[in-house]
């Protein structure tokens, strides 16, 4: 059992080489409004946040990140380029099936986070190597992607906008994804609306359902997506190792798919700038499908970093360090107003917990 | 000794009741109809527990009884991890309910969860906020929804009048227990063509804790494979 005490000074040590590439160091509360984060996240934080009530102020939730609360109180006063880190407890709960598993899950422990914000495309570059270098002596595996690449190529499917625009909203689902992408590819089938008896109760309008209603008769007639656009979906979703290597299928497939052409060369000016930072992209892993099971909101450039070969007795252990682009988080927190940003979070607690095995 | 509770009231009490004397064991509530204390006949070291079907799920894992007559809903609602505390040992047949999603009858458009989900995501872009399920069973029907990748919904808590919440405006659909179905049509509401998140019915437990020579004697003269 490492003491709280190492984590801390192992945290400590990651918030100073934050500082040294010029953070600025910010507290945020512990006790958050649970409003935003629920709009935001939705049930699924129930599951793993705590949730408390405050008699005035309402629900409440333990933190259970810090994006949220920087990336409000950057924009409340913040200006551009900014730089932020922090160090901190979050506390997640873990809500099991129908088992109690065998070896429970930390419910508190410590981030240390870099959030950076700025419209440079160098800034996602720069948010990787910082961490790759403060991560180097524990040998992780580094693992990238980009969400812009797979946003990018369903954009890009010869589709009538509605149908691209559902995929596009579930593309962080891949079961409901796949079977939506399924139904769009094989013929339609006219639906029926049966009358009803029953008067009209409740807030959604009779107005919103006739307009889905004769939006599902205008999709009735269109023609099925030819079975090859799911070949090629499947072959991006699946792609996957040494970076350079997977840049070269990239290319490939983009003379297929010509929407992703402009990912792929952004992906490549991307690690070209890693390489300028001094890092081998021979031993980055660039996964394409990397960020879509995780946090809905990473739309661009994604990272992590996990204990590898050199760990074995540590499999099935989470990310040591994770981050990424979320232009997204920030168009719906700033209700229209878009701040690039890209960071990240490192766990000082698993890294003590190596160093101490060590 | 074991400690056996069961339901404290009204039919759930009595189909018990039926159901251990089948089984040869008589139960009886002691004194008067608003005591709460009972008689057990026909088995050794068994003591009668009267209380809500609500509690039982949490006595049986405190481990302040050892048996326990509740809902399968209840338990896996209540108890995180249910399987690792409580053993189902026998379905008894009665009190049959599934908890089902139900929507408003006049969505003409809403047959099954695929149309939920497509109607949900509409219905967070045109009002601003996600929609509403008003439900007491939050985890199974969060878990159930999260199996099934629904997003842009969200849980309101009812503990009671579910049915009426459509209707009042504070929510757009509901997650409750129905037998019938009689309630919910009544408020023009209609099930989803889903299977049920849950089918529960009145089933006997036991505190894995309690599991012993003792429990398995009065198991067996259940008729009962531990």
């Amino acid at each position: 059992m490492i003491p709280k005490r190492a984590k801390q000074a192992v945290g400590q040590r990651l918030l100073e080489a934050f500082r040294a590439a010029g953070a600025e160091e910010v507290a945020p509360d512990i006790l958050l409004p649970a409003g935003s984060l629920l709009d935001l996240y939705g049930e699924d934080i129930r599951a793993r946040a705590y949730v408390t009530a405050d008699p005035i102020r309402g629900e409440m939730m333990l933190r259970p990140d810090f994006t949220v609360p920087v990336v409000e109180a950057h924009m409340t006063n913040g200006a551009e380029p900014a730089r932020y880190c922090y160090l901190g407890e979050v506390f997640r709960k873990q809500d099991m099936g129908d088992q109690r598993p065998a070896t429970l899950r930390d419910n508190e422990y410590l981030q240390a986070g870099f959030e950076l914000f700025s419209r440079d495309p160098a800034a996602d570059a720069e948010v990787f190597a910082l961490f790759h270098r403060l991560l180097a002596p524990h040998r992780l595996r580094a693992e990238i992607g980009d969400m812009g690449l797979v946003l990018d190529a369903v954009r890009g499917l010869p589709l009538p906008e509605a149908r691209r625009e559902a995929l596009l909203h579930h593309v962080w689902r891949p079961g409901r994804f796949r079977r939506m992408l399924a139904r769009f590819s094989t013929p339609s089938v006219p639906r029926h609306f049966p009358e009803a008896d029953a008067p009209w109760a409740g807030m959604r309008s009779e107005a919103e359902m006739i307009r889905r209603i004769a939006r599902l008769n205008a999709d009735a007639a269109v023609a099925p997506l030819p079975a090859i656009w799911t070949e090629r979906l499947e072959r991006l979703f699946r792609l996957r190792g040494p970076a350079p290597e997977v840049q070269a299928q990239l290319a490939e497939l983009a003379e297929d798919m010509p929407a992703i052409a402009g990912a792929v060369a952004r992906i490549g000016a991307q690690m070209a700038a890693i390489a300028g930072h001094g890092i081998d992209p021979e031993a980055v892993i660039f996964d394409a499908s990397h960020g879509r099971t995780t946090l809905e909101y990473y739309d661009g450039f994604t990272f992590s970093f996990h204990v590898g070969n050199f760990h074995a007795s540590r499999e099935g252990w989470p990310p040591i360090a994770s981050g990424g682009r979320y232009d997204a988080l920030t168009r719906v927190l700033g209700k229209g107003r878009e701040i690039p940003a890209v960071g990240g979070i490192i766990r000082p607690g698993l890294l003590a917990e190596l160093e101490g095995a060590a | 000794m074991i400690r056996l509770g069961i339901p404290s009231k009204g039919r759930l009490m009595e189909q018990s009741f039926d159901w251990f004397a089948d089984r040869g064991v008589r139960l009886s509530r002691a004194g008067s109809d608003r005591e709460y204390a009972g008689r057990v006949e026909g088995a050794e070291g068994v003591s009668l527990v009267l209380l809500s079907a609500g509690e039982i799920p949490r006595e049986l894992a405190a481990g302040r009884i050892e048996l326990g007559v509740t809902g399968t809903d209840l338990v896996r609602e209540k108890l995180a991890g249910w399987s690792s505390d409580v053993a189902e040992l026998a379905p008894m047949g009665f009190g049959h309910a599934d908890l089902i999603l139900a929507v408003p009858d006049c969505w003409r458009d809403c047959r099954d969860l695929d149309d939920f989900a497509a109607i949900a995501r509409d219905f967070r872009a045109a009002h601003g906020f996600r929609l509403r399920i008003a439900t007491k069973y939050h985890r199974l029907v969060r878990a159930w929804l999260a199996a099934h990748e629904v997003a842009d919904y969200q849980l309101v808590d009812s503990q009671g009048a579910t049915e009426g919440t459509v209707a009042n405006q504070t929510a757009e659909a509901i997650a409750d227990i129905t037998s019938s179905g009689e309630t919910l049509r009544a408020n023009n509401l209609r099930i989803l063509d889903e299977a049920p998140i849950l089918r529960s019915q009145a089933t006997l437990f036991a505190a894995r804790a309690a599991m012993g020579p003792q429990m398995d004697a009065f198991l067996a003269q259940l008729r009962i494979e531990p």
